[in-house]
């Protein structure tokens, strides 16, 4: 047992230190200040030649092989990438980027054909391609096999028609990790396939959907016979629920939310350290103490959680519930640490970025805003819980 | 015992349901976010004929001498129907006008209050110094006839349009922060006085307001010079119940509808609800809000006969505040990606639950209370 760094990785984690210190852009911090779900045409613009970047270092693709544009780095390389990264809490590089490079690359990587790994995959690790999600619809969120966006075969064409929804950054997206059912007669998770498809395709409509923050992150996606070339399938016809799965599998090991976590205690602990009430610094105050003190607790554990499924990763065992655990947490995390920050900020944290007197640049309103939607996304925590009492427990559930 | 309302209660909840169902309906609340009152004129005018504003003012002053039974029925359905104007901060300023004021004072403030004609709102938390706490900065200086204040007062609702504000300033420093405070009934549009509308997260309307030598004469002071601390602590009794009402409200609106959307929404071929982890969130909510509904209410009856609330008072503040966190993210945690989306209602009474838990005490300031109360 070793719960160290190796010295390499260690070299490794002051080399992106150092580069996010020189090269973050400044304005980012100043200007913008977005948190999760929020980004506008100008905050793009710079998040997408900071990602460039951070592609032409190879650091968007740290555990991608070399010869498609990445570091080649292990599992652990991109732990600690993304653990600098996110230690500066919400900086440009965002959700698009973990799924282009960290969950579709990969995938691609493993069940792709080498036609599609040339041209996906360096192109996404260089920051040059933005892919979007294409799962959810209107009446299958969490049971996600009933989907009905149907892919019919013609000639050497798929004709797709259906709706997707809640597909995050669709919009600014190149081309749709698209699931699509092309077997209607098969038993639901067998006839589905997965598609990757320019956005630009004649038949697809994105409409914006506004979220809680105001801002437009996720979309509608509208199909309309929209006719695709049969090399638009990842792996084969109705082999779509395994590719998933493998997706899935990439998308459930981040350690970027308990990274961003502790970067965000110590903003409150900074400010306890700062901040008067009733002739005390809010840091002497013991129910306070107690409260950021918890919050460490459990951040390092769900830090320690993600690093055992990165263990597991890293030795090329198999997965079964071990990331839907950590992510139980994690989820549960983000919405602890947005209420207690909000009960030590007291009448504060009602204060929106860019208000007079708002504390900690207002960020605290706008991750409780945020909070809303952390046990949801990416599959509910309903949902995982089912998977570690079936997968990790045995448990038949009906 | 009855822990149900009676008829002239039930009279008044369902003819104040009945009056926003009309009035102000989720579009018109929308609608009202960037306005400036938060509600129309014409609304506003609406409420005062109906009496309301007078609520709980006494007959001779023309309210409708009602009691914090009362008052609660009303904030419980604004609550429920995300409702903002100056309603709240202009009655409780009124509760302590009432409470502290001279003949006077209260002749020429009240009845002009119950005609709608006087917006009105205390400023008493600082930047140091917020639910109330008396560890005030803000200064009032002796000055001939006059006072004259200094001092910057945070979260005060409505000031930017109010007629009167009540200031809590020390006159004097005495041997606990307690001593030596003073209520001054302030010109709204006095020279010195400066507002500064913040940007919250519910939009409702919360000022900075800095007092720069503000002149005020001698009979503005409300109450006794230097002894205004336990006419605060009476007033924040009174607002914190009517806070937890509004809360309250809020809850009985997220549980329905998430109940409802429960039933709807299917997923796996039946019903949310029919998940029995979703059914328990369910039940959990329906307990909160069930629970909150009872110690709010045990307080405003304990206030409703003059008799000591202190404890209860705190009680519900406290417990309202922690089902609050609980019911909406549940409610948000049931209505997945919809709950997330602008135009879904539910982050409206997410915000609203996260404001009124900040006003007034927070569960922590009241369960020290609480504590205090049971010996502790
Ligand atoms: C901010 C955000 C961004 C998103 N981005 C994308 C994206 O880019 N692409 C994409 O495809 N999707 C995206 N989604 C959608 C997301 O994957 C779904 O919201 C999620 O799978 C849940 O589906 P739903 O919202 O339809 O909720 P539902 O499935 O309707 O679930 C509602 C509630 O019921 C519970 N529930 C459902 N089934 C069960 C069960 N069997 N047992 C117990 N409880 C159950 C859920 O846990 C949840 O609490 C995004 C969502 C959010 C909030």
């Amino acid at each position: 047992m070793d719960y160290s760094f190796t010295p390499e990785e260690d070299a490794f984690r002051k080399e992106i230190s150092d580069f996010l210190d020189k090269e973050l852009p400044s304005e980012w911090f100043e200007k913008f200040r977005y948190t999760y779900w929020e980004e506008d045409d100008e905050s793009w613009e710079i998040t997408k030649s900071w990602n460039k970047k951070l592609g032409e270092k190879g650091y968007l693709g740290v555990g991608l092989p070399k010869e498609y544009g990445g570091l080649g780095g292990s599992h652990f390389h991109h732990v600690v990438f993304e653990e600098e990264l996110y230690s500066r809490g919400r900086t440009p590089t965002w959700i698009e980027k973990n799924i282009t490079v960290d969950w579709i690359s990969p995938t691609l990587l493993e069940v792709g054909t080498e036609e599609q790994k040339e041209k996906f995959v360096k192109p996404a690790a260089k920051g040059d391609l933005v892919f979007c999600l294409g799962y959810s619809e209107p009446d299958s969120g969490s049971d996600l096999a009933s989907m009905t966006t149907s892919a019919v075969e013609d000639g050497d064409e798929f004709i797709i028609n259906g709706q997707k929804t809640w597909t995050t950054m669709a919009h600014r997206a190149d081309y749709i990790w698209l699931a699509a059912r092309t077997d209607p007669d098969a038993p639901p998770h067998k006839g589905i396939t997965i598609f990757l498809i320019d956005m630009k395709t004649p038949g697809i409509t994105v409409r914006p959907i506004i979220n809680m923050l105001h801002s437009h992150s996720y979309n509608e996606v509208f199909f309309d016979n929209c006719r695709v070339p049969k090399s638009a399938i990842i792996n084969q016809k109705n082999m779509g629920w395994y590719v998933m799965m493998v997706a899935l599998n990439h998308e459930r090991g981040g350690v970027n939310f308990p990274s961003h976590m502790k970067q965000l205690l110590g903003e409150l602990v900074q400010y306890c350290k700062t901040i008067k009430r009733d002739g005390k610094y809010l840091s002497e105050d013991s129910v306070i103490r107690k409260k950021l003190a918890k919050l460490a607790v459990e951040i390092e554990v769900t830090t320690l959680l993600n690093y055992r499924t990165t263990c597991l990763q890293h030795k090329g065992k198999k997965i079964t519930h071990e990331g839907s655990l950590a992510k139980i947490l994690c989820n549960d995390m983000w919405t602890k640490l947005a209420q207690i920050s909000t009960e030590i900020l007291g009448p504060f944290v009602l204060l929106d970025r860019f208000s007079r007197r708002a504390p900690i640049h207002g960020d605290m309103a706008r991750y409780f805003l945020n909070a809303a939607s952390m046990g949801v996304g990416g599959g509910a925590t309903e949902i995982q819980r089912n998977v570690v009492a079936q997968m990790g427990l045995g448990f038949k559930l009906k | 015992m009855d822990l149900e309302f009676n008829k002239e209660q039930q009279l008044l909840k369902s003819s104040v349901q009945d009056f926003l169902k009309k009035e102000s309906p989720m579009t018109v609340v929308r609608e009202m976010l960037s306005d400036e009152m938060g509600c129309s004129k014409k609304v506003w005018k609406k409420m005062a004929e109906l009496g309301w504003l007078g609520i709980v003012a006494p007959d001779e002053y023309e309210g409708l001498e009602g009691n914090l039974i009362d008052l609660a029925i009303i904030m419980e359905e604004m609550g429920a129907a995300c409702f903002t104007s100056p309603f709240f901060s202009t009655v409780i300023s009124g509760i302590a006008v009432n409470e502290a004021g001279s003949e006077d004072q209260k002749k020429s403030i009240l009845p002009k209050m119950v005609d709608g004609k006087l917006i009105m709102t205390l400023a008493t938390d600082e930047s140091e110094a917020w639910f109330g706490s008396p560890h005030i900065s803000t200064t009032a200086a002796e000055d001939g006839d006059n006072y004259v204040i200094n001092g910057t007062k945070l979260f005060v609702l409505n000031a930017h349009i109010a007629d009167k504000i009540i200031c809590l300033a020390r006159t004097s420093d005495g041997e606990k922060p307690e001593d030596g405070l003073t209520f001054f009934i302030v010109d709204g549009k006095a020279d010195g006085v400066t507002c500064h509308m913040l940007d919250t997260l519910a939009n409702d309307k919360q000022n900075e307001v800095i007092f720069e030598n503000v002149k005020v004469p001698k009979s503005s002071v409300l109450g006794e010079v230097g002894n205004a601390w336990d006419a605060l602590e009476k007033v924040k009794q009174f607002a914190s119940v009517a806070k937890s009402a509004e809360s309250l409200g809020g809850l009985v609106s997220v549980l329905d509808m998430t109940a409802k959307y429960a039933k709807d929404r299917k997923q796996f071929g039946r019903p949310l609800g029919g998940f029995q982890v979703i059914a328990h969130y369910l039940a959990d909510m329906m307990v909160d809000v069930d629970g909150s509904r009872v110690i709010t209410y045990k307080a405003a009856w304990l206030l409703s006969k003059g008799l000591p609330a202190e404890k209860e008072v705190s009680m519900a503040k406290s417990f309202v505040s922690e089902a609050s966190q609980r019911v909406t993210i549940n409610g948000h945690q049931i209505h997945g990606a919809m709950g997330f989306c602008d135009e879904h209602d539910m982050h409206l009474y997410y915000r609203n639950a996260k404001t009124t838990e900040m006003q007034f005490g927070d569960s922590d300031y009241h369960l020290e209370k609480v504590a205090v109360e049971i010996g502790l």
